[in-house]
Order: C-alpha cells, then sequence, then structure tokens
C-alpha cells in the first residue's frame, strides 16, 4: 500500500492503491522458516524486566491467589486445540506430502484466489515469487520472498485454510500443498516431499530479514523533544491532495445512508392502520418462498459461500454458481469444471434431489469434489433450497 | 426533512452558502423574519411521539444515519477478511459506542453463545485449566478504559494524501471500557510454576473463528495489564468485537487483542504466527523488517473541521476538536496548527490524558475565513513528539504498512470544505 500513493500520477491509481493495501488486509498468505529460536529467546529477553515477573513468580510458588474455578484440561483436549506449531518444528505432526500430490490440492483448494501457480487472483494474496523485491519501491511479499519461517506456512494452512474451509485438509494434504508453495517458489524440486523429518532442512530466503523493533534505539531519542512552537518553517506549501486520487467511497455512503433513511421515512409515513399491515403479511401469495424461511436459509448458506456464490454477479468460484439451480439440469452449470460424478449423472435438481445430495454430498455423488460434510438438519436443508429457489 | 439528513458534501455546501449569506460583521446574526419553527406550532408539539417499549434496544435516531461504519471496499478481496472505519469525524467525547466502533475480521465475524465458550490455558503451566463463561465471571473484575487501534490504521497514507476523511485516515480505532479479568488472575488459577524463570517465556493467544488468528505475546506483558475481556462499555461485546470474550491488551496494536479468545499457552519462545511474520511487520528502505513492534506510538488527529465534517457557518467562532492517544501511557499536551506547521498554540485536553486511552481536545478559536492548513501534534507522557511523515520516511523508508503515526493535515478553505493534503 505504502506505494499506492506513489503511483498517482494516473487514473489507474485507485485500482493499484487498492492492490497494495489489499495484500495487507487480504489477510491470506501462507508462510516460512525460522532463524535460532535460542537466538530469539535471548533477544526476547530483555522486553521483560519490571517486578510483576518475580511477584508472579513468588506468588504462584506459593500457590497464592489461586481460587479453584475451571478443571483440569483433559490430554485430549488440549491434543484437539493446541496444534500450533513453532519455528524449530516443535508442534509439527508426523506425516508427508509431495509436491505432485501438492499440486493438485493446491489446484481444487487454493487456486480459486491464490491462482494455480500461487500468483495471486485479484485482491488475494499472491504466495509465490517476489524474490530480491523487498528493497524495492513495490516489495512483494510472498512465502518465498518474505516469510522468515516454514513452520509459519504450514501451521497457517493446516489451522486456518482453505479460506472458508478451515481445518478439512488432513495433515499430509497439508505437508503436501506446503511443498507445492514451496515448488512455486522455486525452492525444491518437482520431485521433492516434504515431511517432519526434512522440514527443517528447508532454508527460506528471508530468513535473516527480520530485527527485533529497534524504534527506542532509532526513533524515540530524535522525537522526545521539546517541540518547536514559532517559526518552526519558512514556509509551507501543499505537496499533495486526495482528492487527485479520489478512491474515497463517501459519496456512495452518503447516498446509502439516504437511502436508509428515505426507507425509514416511507415506513413511518404510511397512513395504513397497523393491522392492516400484519394482515398483508400474514397472507402471502401462495407461490410466494416463505421469507422468514429464505432468510434462514441465507445464513445456512453461509457454510457454502467460501465455495459457491449466488445472486446478481454471481460467478463460478471453486464450486459453480447456483443461480436458477432449483430446477436445473444436474451438472450443467456453465463454465464449470465438474468432477467426473456429475458430468456422468442425468436428472433435474429438484428440491428432493437437492435434499438427497445436501444431507450427504459424498454418498449421493461418489466422487465430488464437494469437501462439504453435509447439512444435518432437515430444516436447514429446507431453508438454504428455499433461499436458492429465490434466485432465477 | 431528507435535506436535513443528508451528509453529502452537496447538502454541505447548500448549507454553507446559506450560512455565508447570512453572516455580518456585527456578530450574532439578525433574522430576516419570524422563525416558522418558533412562530408555527409543531407537530411534535402537538402529537404524541413513540411509547416505552417502541425500540426495546435503542439505537440512533434516523437523523444520525450517516454516523456509521464504513468500508473501502478496494482495500480487501472480501468483507470477511476486511476491515471498516470509526466514523470519528461525527463522535465527541471519548468512549466508542460499540455499534460504530471499526471492525476487523479474519475470518468473518462468528455467532459464539456463552454456554458454548471454552477458555484453555495450557502449556508451561502447573495445570492446564478449561474455564466456562461462568467461571470467568468468578474472578475479581476490573474496569479500564482502553484505545484498540489497528496497526494499520493511516497505513494508507504512507506515501501520501490518499483518502478524504478523518474516518478512512484514522477511523481504525475505538476506545471503550472494559469489564474483565485480568489475564495475570488466570495464568496464576493454572500456576507457572512449571515455567520455571519467566523473564524469558511467552504466551500464545488464540482466537476461536475460523481464521484462528493468533499471536504471541511476552510474559512481562501478559503478567502487566492484559485483560479478558467479557463487557464493553457496560454491556456484553458485540460479536464484530469478538462475543463473548476477546482479550484487551493495553496501548498494543489492535490484530494482538484476539476476539473469541478460545487459548492461552504459555510457551518458551514466540510461535511466530502468520499475523507476526508475514503481517504486521514493518519494512524499511534497505528490505529488512521490523518485528514485533507492539507498541502504537503517540497519535492523534483533528476530527472536526474534517473532510467529512466541513465548517458550515462562516467565519467566526469555531471549535477545533480531535482526538490524541499513546500505547506509552498518558497524553500531555497538544499542540495544533491553523498554518500547516509554522506556528502552534496548545490546545485544551477534555480532561487530563489517561493512559492508553483516547484524550479528547479543543482549540476554541476564531476563524478568519481564510485557508487554514490544520494540524495537531501529540505528546505523551515519556516526552515523545508525534513526528511528521518526512520525520517517519527519513527513518523507515516508504514501504512501510503500518504504524503510521504522523501528524495529519487538512486543507481548510474559504468555503469550509476540507480536504485530506500532505504539505512540504
Amino acid at each position: 500500500m505504502s506505494k499506492s500513493l506513489k503511483l498517482f500520477g494516473g487514473t489507474a491509481l485507485g485500482t493499484l492503491a487498492v492492490l497494495t493495501m489489499s495484500v495487507n488486509f487480504a489477510d491470506r498468505n501462507i508462510a516460512s522458516f525460522p532463524d535460532n529460536p535460542a537466538v530469539m529467546t535471548a533477544i526476547a529477553a530483555p522486553v521483560v524486566s519490571s517486578g510483576l515477573i518475580s511477584a508472579a513468580n513468588a506468588s504462584t510458588s506459593a500457590g497464592e491467589g489461586k481460587l479453584g474455578l475451571g478443571r483440569a484440561a483433559l490430554p485430549e483436549e488440549i491434543a484437539a486445540w493446541d496444534v500450533d506449531v513453532s519455528p524449530d518444528g516443535t508442534g509439527l505432526p508426523v506425516g508427508s506430502g509431495s509436491v505432485e500430490d501438492g499440486e493438485m490440492l493446491f489446484s481444487e483448494n487454493c487456486a480459486v484466489c491464490h491462482g494455480e501457480f500461487a500468483e495471486g487472483v485479484g485482491n488475494w494474496p499472491e504466495l509465490a515469487g517476489g524474490e530480491g523485491t523487498l528493497a524495492n519501491e513495490d516489495p512483494v511479499k510472498t512465502v518465498g520472498s518474505y516469510w522468515p519461517y516454514l513452520s509459519t506456512a504450514w501451521d497457517y494452512v493446516h489451522r486456518s485454510m482453505p479460506y472458508g474451509q478451515a481445518q478439512t485438509l488432513s495433515t499430509d494434504e497439508v505437508y503436501a500443498i506446503v511443498a507445492y508453495i514451496l515448488y512455486s517458489n522455486f525452492l525444491v524440486e518437482d520431485d521433492f516431499v516434504l515431511s517432519n523429518e526434512n522440514f527443517l532442512e528447508v532454508e527460506m530466503p528471508n530468513a535473516d530479514g527480520f530485527i527485533v523493533d529497534d524504534r527506542a534505539e532509532t526513533e524515540y531519542p530524535i522525537w522526545r523533544t521539546e517541540p518547536c512552537m514559532e517559526n518552526c518553517k519558512d514556509n509551507v506549501e501543499i505537496t499533495m491532495r486526495a482528492s487527485v486520487l479520489n478512491v474515497t467511497p463517501e459519496d456512495e455512503a452518503a447516498a446509502e445512508a439516504e437511502k436508509v433513511i428515505e426507507a425509514a421515512n416511507a415506513v413511518t409515513e404510511t397512513e395504513a392502520p397497523v393491522e392492516e399491515v400484519v394482515a398483508a403479511v400474514e397472507e402471502p401469495a401462495t407461490d410466494a418462498p416463505d421469507p422468514e424461511l429464505v432468510a434462514a436459509g441465507e445464513k445456512v448458506f453461509g457454510k457454502c459461500k467460501a465455495c459457491h456464490q449466488v445472486g446478481e454477479d454471481a460467478s463460478n468460484r471453486v464450486g459453480p454458481a447456483l443461480n436458477g439451480i432449483v430446477g436445473a439440469e444436474i451438472g450443467a452449470v456453465e463454465g464449470f469444471k465438474y468432477s467426473r460424478v456429475f458430468d456422468e449423472m442425468d436428472g433435474t435438481w429438484t428440491e428432493e434431489e437437492l435434499a438427497a445430495f445436501l444431507a450427504d454430498p459424498r454418498g449421493y455423488a461418489r466422487g465430488t469434489k464437494m469437501s462439504f460434510a453435509g447439512l444435518k438438519s432437515e430444516e436447514d436443508i429446507a431453508a438454504v433450497t428455499a433461499y436458492l429457489a429465490s434466485f432465477d | 426533512m431528507s435535506d436535513i439528513l443528508k451528509p453529502s458534501r452537496r447538502a454541505f455546501l447548500r448549507g454553507s452558502a446559506a450560512a455565508a449569506a447570512g453572516l455580518t460583521a456585527a456578530g450574532a446574526a439578525r433574522a430576516s423574519g419570524p422563525d416558522p419553527l418558533i412562530t408555527e406550532t409543531q407537530d411534535w408539539a402537538i402529537y404524541f411521539g413513540e411509547g416505552v417499549d417502541a425500540t426495546p434496544y435503542g439505537l440512533p435516531i434516523q437523523y444520525e444515519a450517516d454516523v456509521v461504519r464504513r468500508n473501502v471496499e478496494w482495500l480487501t478481496a472480501d468483507t470477511t477478511s476486511s476491515i471498516n472505519f470509526t466514523p470519528i469525524h461525527a463522535l465527541d467525547g471519548t468512549i466508542t459506542p460499540q455499534g460504530c466502533a471499526f471492525e476487523r475480521h479474519h475470518s468473518g465475524a462468528i455467532e459464539l453463545r456463552k454456554e458454548d465458550y471454552r477458555l484453555m490455558i495450557n502449556g508451561l503451566v502447573d495445570t492446564p485449566l478449561v474455564f466456562t463463561y461462568a467461571d470467568l465471571e468468578r474472578f475479581p473484575r476490573e474496569n479500564h478504559v482502553y484505545f484498540c487501534e489497528c496497526a494499520a490504521n493511516t497505513g494508507m497514507e504512507w506515501a501520501g494524501a490518499q483518502l478524504n476523511g478523518a474516518q478512512f485516515t484514522h477511523g481504525m480505532i475505538h476506545n471503550m471500557e472494559y469489564t474483565g479479568v485480568s489475564l495475570r488472575t488466570l495464568l496464576t488459577e493454572a500456576g507457572l510454576d512449571a515455567a520455571g524463570d519467566l523473564s524469558d517465556k511467552w504466551v500464545y493467544v488464540e482466537g476461536a473463528d475460523a481464521s484462528s488468528n493468533g499471536r504471541s505475546i511476552p510474559m512481562d506483558k501478559a503478567l502487566d495489564d492484559v485483560l479478558v475481556a467479557f463487557k464493553a462499555n457496560g454491556e456484553a461485546l458485540r460479536k464484530e468485537h469478538g462475543y463473548p470474550v476477546r482479550l484487551v491488551v493495553p496501548g498494543w496494536e489492535g490484530n494482538m487483542w484476539v476476539k473469541w479468545l478460545r487459548r492461552v499457552e504459555v510457551m518458551d519462545g514466540p510461535v511466530e504466527s502468520r499475523e507476526e511474520t508475514s503481517k504486521y511487520t514493518d519494512t524499511l528502505a534497505d528490505g529488512t523488517s521490523r518485528k514485533w513492534t507492539w507498541v502504537m506510538d503517540a497519535k492523534s488527529v483533528v476530527t472536526s473541521p474534517s473532510p467529512q465534517s466541513p465548517i458550515t457557518h462562516g467565519a467566526g467562532p469555531l471549535v477545533i476538536t480531535g482526538l490524541a492517544w499513546s500505547g506509552h501511557g498518558a497524553i500531555t499536551r497538544v499542540d495544533v496548527s491553523k498554518d500547516g506547521g509554522k506556528t502552534w498554540e496548545t490546545a485544551r485536553l477534555a480532561k487530563p490524558g489517561e493512559k492508553m486511552a483516547l484524550t479528547r481536545f479543543y482549540l476554541d478559536t476564531e476563524w478568519n475565513g481564510e485557508d487554514m492548513l490544520l494540524q495537531s501534534r501529540a505528546m505523551d507522557e515519556t516526552g515523545y513528539v508525534q513526528p511528521t511523515k518526512a520525520q517517519l520516511r527519513e527513518v523507515r523508508g516508504e514501504n512501510s504498512i503500518y504504524h503510521n503515526n504522523c501528524i495529519q493535515t487538512w486543507h481548510v478553505k474559504p468555503n469550509g470544505e476540507a480536504e485530506n493534503v500532505e504539505v512540504s
């Protein structure tokens, strides 16, 4: 983002600015590997100092201050939640995965946002490339060019990815995807297999590229001074204006607010007695969808959104766009590359068929790429079907 | 009626033209005729208003509908991993109402019931523990007001003036009164003997949402003022701020204030998670990057007048106001310049600065109706003076994203409009 501004000069500025900052917020990246953990600990030490620690040591060793609240965590509970992986490999489970498998898994699970070659799609983070750009005007920060520890990449893919389907990958699948990300950064060969055993052997190019916060030495002494109050500079020129860029969403926002207000006014200014309004709501046309069911379905659809879009501008993502899906021919959304099972299936997505599929996707369509486990409740299935049926 | 409601610049321009026309040198404006709002009996003086319970949980009146969080769509690929901005240009005082306090999610705002909430303390502790929400309510509670600022606040302004409004340049901040249990209390309950020497230990804190956002915090800070909070401004946290329980890490960057807090692990070293390596690190001009830049340095901004809060009354008495804060402690002084930093006057603090909390400042002044280049400059109790963007660039280069605490400039024009500018 920082760069964004420099690009100004032109019209495309908005977009460029957008792209740079987006990397920071889009928030989805993957990572890399450590320097020496012992060193880090040593560095960390000076952070500490106050009497708090000795006080804590003293009080806990005396067992003071305990209220006996909570209960002991069970080993299986700790195992379920404590899955973080440290730079020295602590926490890494036994397993392995190849670049070859990773390529396929990446294509199925990650490429929709990160691109087939981890180059990033739109505002989504690029995971590969950018080597040697960190001192440039527009550094490209990827797993290969920036991330210091491989453990970060493994940990992040394992716990937080795929986006909207977190924690659905197996250990070996995570190894494979991370291997592929390394490969896409030219850090390993195409026959590489990453495992817990060779994990620490992978060298991350930017492992030594970080220093611990040094503002206390490099900045604070400069700025802890008595500030100037008069004649602080000879003259002041405006060197840049935000309006030149024109990327502020101000007017749209104001327009939106007006709409909200107008809608509110329309309601309050209606003279219709309350009873009539209620009556109107209670007698829907026979074929009209139940708005409550549709609303409930919209909520259920949250589980599908990571892979499917529906509504205006919906396009194929990991899964096909779902406009008009209820009543449509099975496996026929234009432009979507289906699993073979759907290519070979005939029939129509009636409400019944859809219900059977949603209850048990992999049982209904053996071999489907759709990794979703299914909807357990019939109400949820009815709701999401009603929701989908509301889009032509 | 809808004209009154319009916060837009168009409406503002109409309003200020009228104000300018009515302006007289004599000071108090003279009425051109009786004001019908006074001489004619208004509907609200005749008929009932709404009864109690019309709105069981009250929301702002419709006329304030423009005072809302706003998103900058082009910033992110998707709203589930994104940020929006507090309308600081339209607020006063220091406490941010929860409903308009900025949101920042990494995987969307989840809905987690108190009954389903669990907090685990594990790692190098004597007894790994699990707490329910009800357990947390039985520990001694504390109340503190703290600001929470995203490290990327003002990040879009690094390379030059970009977004036209204090909401967008400085709105990744909120300030609330938190109620919670100190993290020290919970760590003590689990016992820290097993950790041995605490001076080189860390805690790793992690959220329950799909992003599993996690950060490493040195033990010294963890035992100092970190709070496990379940109330904000007197009521339950909003889901977008981590209901039912979030971490409060006073003075440190917002990303560490883990929402939906589910686990605290005492560790030998930092995890070096994604959010503390690939993000929230600061690349310098030579390509090396600072990490562990946790503290938010002293900063301030004039919230009004500002691009979204123009002057609509013409020359004469003017209240210039803004916010100041520091992650190092209390704000002790704020200076305001009307000429882009040539001369400064010291503003009035609404009340003495509080540690790691927003401070409101006012400059009660007289506007001559001419161009102003408005700036504010905060000082904190360590003597730190908020730097200019040029000073920051000199040390850091222009590739930084986070921790931009530079002095902000608004160009206020004779018609009262204001624009985000950069000055020499």
